[in-house]
């Protein structure tokens, strides 16, 4: 045969070229039933799982009544500004301490190494006995904190959980605790990803410590702060566990956040539709924040 | 002020930086310890430090000794269960996903990956009141599956990013040449994409079955008797009990926290790399 006497005497450049046409042509059919074998898995995953629940979800709060019982409701506005309070506070101050923190670790020496391994536990704990952990250290009679201030001050501490705004500053301390140590090595990764070549040629013109800062670390690292920013944002938004746990929505029903609302009139008020309204009512935050992560995302060179 | 002087300044101050994060990272930590190791009349009074240190409420947990407890090797197991099969399905759907978009290019391949990042900004509570409803219909009320599903939804997305990213580090030449040799797509993928990939699939085998084994909402939501639940649920439902021995549920939140701890210790490098695989290039 033709082909097989090419096979033995041509050479490999010429041999490549018509094998490679024809197995193209040939699996085009094949190829793609092989790309659809494997992607159905995740397409199924995402048609029963998320589509089918957002639509779901969707056409159970798309009762108006359920709407004016919500907006009635003298707990929902007080959960509208602790869910503001919450991102506004706790997102920007945990990111902003994150990128300080960053800076700290970058000091050279082992003590800071050992530290940062230390520092990450939190994040590497599970978060439910740890906000347990805080409930508890808070609790006005028993708690450590107010041990502690007893021992050295001789003076009572205030009753963390029983006052609305200490209670909701306690749920916004907790949360940074806990969520401190991812971003600070996200940052940290950040930082390192800046040449030394810009700081060396930066401290010949002068800039060393505070204006090193502004004019060369913020600058490079402005992309992934906004991203973090956006990113952070919207995951705190869905954040159930830390007011579950570290208040519980207390004292009475005044630390809610738009998460823990939903579920609780969902669930604790048996009135799914409801619990499904007051979800909605975060999507004119929502969605802006996403399209507006989509655009940094897909316009800068920061990767998630 | 001198360089030498200055220089002294900055290593006191960083020195007292490092002595405030480790009191600000170790207190809650140490609250849990604090509160395991006392008997339970120690806890209600004002100690900072333990006045008689004794294991007795770990030995509680390990023999399940007291009636919250009953079934806390049972839930240990739960979590476990939940956690494997979470990593191993979240592991095969998003190298698959990631390999027919990345090797065989299918055509809408975008598409996919556009679904994945709506996916991975939906916060993950706000479908809860839907999917209680849905795994009802599906059949899976009280179902350890119920919670897989959910969790390997929400991990996958993620898992598709990192495969993505961390596959085009690997050159098409090989598969071009295995083509040659006649494997096939399948073969291909097995022999050469999983085996290239390793990393990224230890990361993320980490990542999912991390995300389980914390998980706590639906878990909560969608199982409910007490030979089926998580120690996360088993552990709010001892916190929201009237009588709450407070040093039996903190020498059980420890145990429950250690195995995380340590695969997360194990496998941080490969973590920091996927993190920052996926972190940053900014």
């Amino acid at each position: 045969m033709a082909s097989t006497s090419t096979l033995t005497t041509a050479t490999g450049a010429k041999r490549a070229r018509p094998r490679r046409a024809s197995w193209y042509a040939g699996l085009l059919g094949s190829d793609f039933a092989w790309g659809l074998a494997f992607v159905l898995p995740y397409l199924a995953v995402f048609l029963l799982f998320v589509i089918y629940p957002v639509a779901y979800g969707l056409w159970l709060g798309s009762d108006p009544r359920s709407y004016t019982k919500l907006f009635a409701d003298p707990i929902y506005i007080e959960t509208i500004i602790n869910t503001v309070i919450y991102l506004a506070v706790g997102v920007n101050v945990k990111l902003f301490l994150a990128l300080l923190l960053s800076g700290f670790f970058m000091r050279p020496g082992w003590w800071t190494k050992t530290l940062l391994l230390v520092f990450i536990l939190p994040w590497a704990v599970p978060a439910i006995p740890t906000f347990i952990s805080w409930h508890w250290m808070l609790n006005g009679q028993w708690g450590l904190i107010n041990n502690a201030i007893w021992d050295l001050f001789q003076t009572d501490g205030p009753p963390w959980l029983d006052v609305a705004h200490l209670a909701m500053g306690s749920v916004i301390v907790a949360y940074i605790w806990k969520w401190l140590p991812f971003w600070t090595v996200i940052f940290l990764a950040g930082r390192m990803a800046i040449p030394k070549e810009l700081y060396e040629a930066g401290a010949v013109d002068g800039a060393t410590g505070f204006r090193r800062f502004v004019h060369i670390t913020f600058p490079l690292m402005a992309n992934l702060y906004i991203v973090c920013t956006l990113l952070s944002t919207i995951w705190t938004l869905g954040d159930f566990n830390t007011v579950h746990f570290v208040s519980g929505g207390g004292p009475a029903l005044q630390t809610h956040v738009l998460a823990t609302l939903g579920i609780r009139d969902a669930f604790e008020l048996a009135d799914p539709n409801m619990g499904m309204a007051a979800v909605i009512t975060a999507l004119p935050l929502l969605i802006p924040l996403v399209i507006f992560l989509m655009r940094k995302l897909s316009t800068s060179e920061v990767h998630l | 002020m001198s360089t030498v002087a200055r220089r002294r300044l900055g290593n006191a101050g960083a020195g007292l930086v490092g002595i405030l994060i480790l009191i600000w990272t170790l207190l809650p930590l140490y609250n849990m310890v604090l509160v395991a190791v006392q008997q339970k009349e120690d806890v209600f009074a004002t100690n900072v430090f333990p006045p008689h240190p004794t294991l007795e409420s770990f030995y509680a947990v390990f023999e399940e000794s007291y009636w919250y407890l009953a079934n806390f090797w049972r839930q240990m197991g739960n979590s476990a269960y939940i956690g494997v099969a979470v990593a191993l399905l979240t592991l095969a759907i998003g190298s698959m996903t990631s390999y027919a978009i990345t090797r065989l290019r299918i055509r809408l391949g975008w598409l996919l990956t556009n679904a994945a990042l709506v996916t991975y900004v939906i916060p993950m509570s706000f479908l809860a009141i839907p999917f209680y409803r849905i795994m009802k219909t599906y059949g899976l009320a009280d179902n350890a599956w119920a919670v897989i599903l959910v969790e390997v939804t929400f991990a996958t997305p993620y898992a598709i990013f990192i495969f993505s990213q961390y596959s085009a580090s690997i050159p098409h030449e090989l598969d071009e040449a295995a083509r040659i040799d006649g494997a096939s797509p399948l073969q291909i993928f097995f022999r050469i994409y999983l085996p290239l990939m390793a990393p990224a699939l230890v990361a993320i085998g980490t990542y999912a079955l991390l995300l389980a084994w914390n998980e706590y909402l639906y878990a909560f939501l969608l199982l409910s008797s007490d030979s089926t639940i998580t120690v996360p649920v088993a552990l709010g439902k001892f916190l929201n009990s009237d009588e709450a021995p407070w040093n039996y549920l903190m020498a059980a939140s420890i145990v429950y926290a250690l195995p995380p701890l340590v695969i997360y210790y194990i496998f941080r490098r490969y973590m920091s790399a996927g993190l920052t695989m996926g972190g940053v290039k900014g």
